[in-house]
């Protein structure tokens, strides 16, 4: 190398420099969001969870006293845990249809609605533009005794002749999956409209059908939507109450419900605490199983 | 596979894009187990007519068959037919073992994993096989696209210029294998391109497209000795244009007057129809000399040039000439070092045997076909 090619020692150090100041920078940048999440999460998870060891005799008038008394876990595991499993099996069955009914959307509207696309694309997210309460009301008007809907279910003998829809699980179900469609609609259609139609065409090339091509290219090349659309679906899902509320009746209440009424109208601040807590363990338990099982095998 | 007919043929083959006809009648046949290349301009309609073979695209009208069996409505995943894509379309959640196995596994091939292994072998990416395809550079993605097409034998291979991402030393090398391995399995090769030194190099037989039509089809030396159009003469190589009038069309060779000069031509190359005519003479071709010294029986000369502009390239010297009707002719000469360079300002004349002159009829336009420097690369 000749010596013209080295550059002096002054430029190295002056180029080391502004790295440094561009690492600098970059840490900046993630102040505001870790400040935020500082504030309004980690700080009242502690809340949560020292709230959660209360002594539960205590009550809202007179105040709690922190006694560290893990026992209220046992408690709350031990009165609710079939609440938990009625919401893991409602969020579930909810996530499933979302699935089932939202990957042809998805599809559709990526590979067939052509100039189309954007306009379906805001029918998706319509219903967002009126409020979650109000639009669950609705469905009670649609799912009432004297409704059309029930009246026709029972004119084909469907539903029985004093067969309801309303107050039923499937009526809590069905509100679920209703709510929870477009968070999985979206993800999956920007999975797939990135998928490349050209290797598709390929697929085909390579004496592959259609349904085959499918199967074995377009489909895995969706998976990162298949997944991030169930969690956007299943993990809210799990803690709804709002549904099980105005669909259903306590014999349907989802473990939102009892956190709910154990928060707001009993005061019984460790009983809530400790629910919402477990219920967040086990959610997260879930989703780092189904991440690592789906994500590791299949994910580009 | 050799034995059975698998001639690829396409009868007055259209394509239609509304108003827009991408292909316009094309008929040609590739006789089984030969390297064709579909050379042109981008936009001419190769890619159009690869993908109406591997039916990807329905042709507006016209027939393709293969063999006796007619393929033209054939979905593709029926047809005997294997595409390597413009863009290689390899699939970027499958390993390279699963990409190159992919066709055997979807006709139920029992054996597909000796039969992948040996096809990696072949393409010589053996290191590479639990990897995916982003891991791995464009020459060797190129390589997978080849070998994911070729192991399952098609009866014929279609290459949408395969070569075209690579650079220039990468891209030699791959014509040279794609040649070996085309030799070596004796499959018919359909090689789309716009490299004419591509096409020249590899190919038995070429098609030059332009604007959707075939303009001539000839093995790589008669395109290039004998074009028929201004187009051709001047995509493939270069070629000096002179305007010329016919004298007589009757005798041993074609006389013309090309400015006042007359000059002969021999009549199977001359392509013109009416009283006016291209001279078409390729640089090399010609031989420039000092005033009254290159004179032989059967050359033809042009006389009263003067050099303009000399440019030394290392292997040749690339003079343009000012001839007195005003236009610049290109001569190369060869770096033989048997005589002393041209300086500007030379009067020259110049001289060429009258067999490797061309006549090209006259309507044409006489810069069709010619490429900007930034398109040669
Ligand atoms: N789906 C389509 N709709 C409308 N026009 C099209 C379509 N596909 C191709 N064309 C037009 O047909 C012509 C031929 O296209 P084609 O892709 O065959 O060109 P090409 O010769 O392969 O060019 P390149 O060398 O750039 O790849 C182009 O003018 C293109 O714009
Ligand atoms: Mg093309």
């Amino acid at each position: 190398m000749t010596h013209g090619v080295v550059p002096p020692p002054a430029t190295t150090a002056a180029v080391d420099g502004a790295m440094a100041r561009r690492r600098g920078w970059g840490w900046l940048l993630l102040v505001p969001g870790m400040l935020y999440l500082a504030v309004f999460f980690v700080f009242p998870t502690v809340q949560l969870f020292l709230t959660s060891l209360y002594d539960p005799s205590g009550n809202y008038v007179q105040g709690y006293t922190l006694t560290w008394h893990f026992a209220n876990y046992l408690d709350a595991i031990r009165d609710t845990w079939n609440l938990f499993v009625r919401s893991f099996i409602y969020a579930g069955i909810a996530t499933g249809v979302c699935l089932l009914f939202g990957y042809p959307l998805a599809y559709a509207i990526a590979f067939k609605a052509g100039r189309w696309k954007n306009f379906m694309l805001v029918l998706v997210i319509a219903p967002f533009f009126t409020s979650f309460l109000l639009r669950t009301m609705s469905w009670r008007t649609i799912l009432a005794d004297q409704g059309p809907l029930a009246d026709f279910l029972r004119t084909v003998h469907i539903l029985p002749h004093d067969g309801r829809l309303l107050a039923t699980s499937v009526a809590v179900v069905a509100g679920l999956t209703y709510n929870f469609m477009p968070f999985m609609t979206l993800p999956l259609f920007a999975s797939l409209d990135k998928v490349d139609h050209r290797l598709i065409e390929a697929a085909g090339d390579l004496y592959s059908s259609p349904f085959t091509g499918f199967r074995k290219v377009t489909f895995p090349l969706s998976l990162p939507g298949v997944v991030s659309g169930t969690l956007l679906c299943f993990i809210p899902a799990c803690g709804d109450y709002i549904n099980a509320e105005l669909l259903g009746t306590p014999k349907q209440y989802m473990v939102g419900n009892r956190i709910q009424s154990a928060f707001l109208t009993e005061h019984n601040y460790p009983l809530a605490a400790s629910l919402s807590l477990i219920l967040m363990a086990i959610v997260v338990v879930m989703v780092v199983a189904y991440v690592r099982r789906v994500g590791t095998e299949e994910l580009v | 596979m050799a034995e059975t007919n698998q001639d690829l043929h396409l009868e007055d083959l259209t394509k239609r894009f509304g108003d827009f006809a991408a292909v316009r009648d094309l008929t040609l046949t590739v006789p089984n187990g030969t390297f064709f290349a579909l050379l042109g301009p981008s936009g001419c309609g190769k890619t159009t007519t690869l993908r109406m073979v591997a039916g990807l695209e329905d042709p507006t009208v016209g027939r393709i068959s293969i063999g006796d069996q007619d393929i033209t409505r054939l979905r593709p995943y029926k047809r005997p037919v294997n595409t390597v894509f413009q863009s290689y379309a390899l699939f970027p959640h499958l390993t390279i073992f699963e990409n190159v196995a992919f066709g055997l596994r979807r006709r139920g091939v029992k054996d597909y994993r000796q039969k992948t292994l040996d096809m990696i072998e072949l393409v010589q990416l053996g290191p590479y096989a639990g990897r995916k395809p982003a891991q791995l550079s464009g020459g060797q993605q190129q390589r997978v696209a080849l070998g994911r097409a070729l192991i399952n034998e098609p009866g014929v291979l279609l290459l949408d210029e395969p070569l075209g991402a690579l650079d220039l030393k990468l891209r030699r090398q791959m014509q040279i294998e794609l040649k070996r391995i085309q030799t070596e399995i004796e499959v018919t090769f359909v090689h789309v391109t716009h490299d004419q030194e591509e096409a020249m190099t590899m190919a038995d037989t070429i098609a030059v497209m332009n604007q959707g039509v075939i303009e001539q089809m000839g093995a790589p030396e008669d395109l290039y000795e004998n074009p028929v159009t201004t187009f051709v003469a001047n995509f493939l190589g270069q070629s000096n244009l002179i305007m010329t009038d016919i004298i007589d069309g009757t005798g041993a060779e074609v006389i013309v007057d090309c400015q006042g000069q007359k000059i002969g031509v021999s009549p199977e190359r001359s392509h013109a129809q009416g009283r006016k005519a291209w001279l078409g003479i390729r640089p090399e071709k010609i031989f420039a000399s000092h005033v009254g010294e290159g004179e032989q029986a059967d050359t033809n000369v042009l006389r009263g040039g003067r050099i303009s502009d000399v440019s030394f390239i290392g292997v040749s010297t690339q003079y343009l000439v000012a001839m007195p009707w005003e236009q610049e002719l290109m001569v190369f000469e060869q770096n033989t070092g048997r005589r002393p360079l041209f300086n500007n300002g030379d009067q020259v004349d110049l001289s060429w045997s009258s067999e490797h002159a061309f006549l090209l009829d006259a309507d044409q336009d006489a810069h069709a076909g010619m490429m900007t420097p930034e398109d040669r690369e």
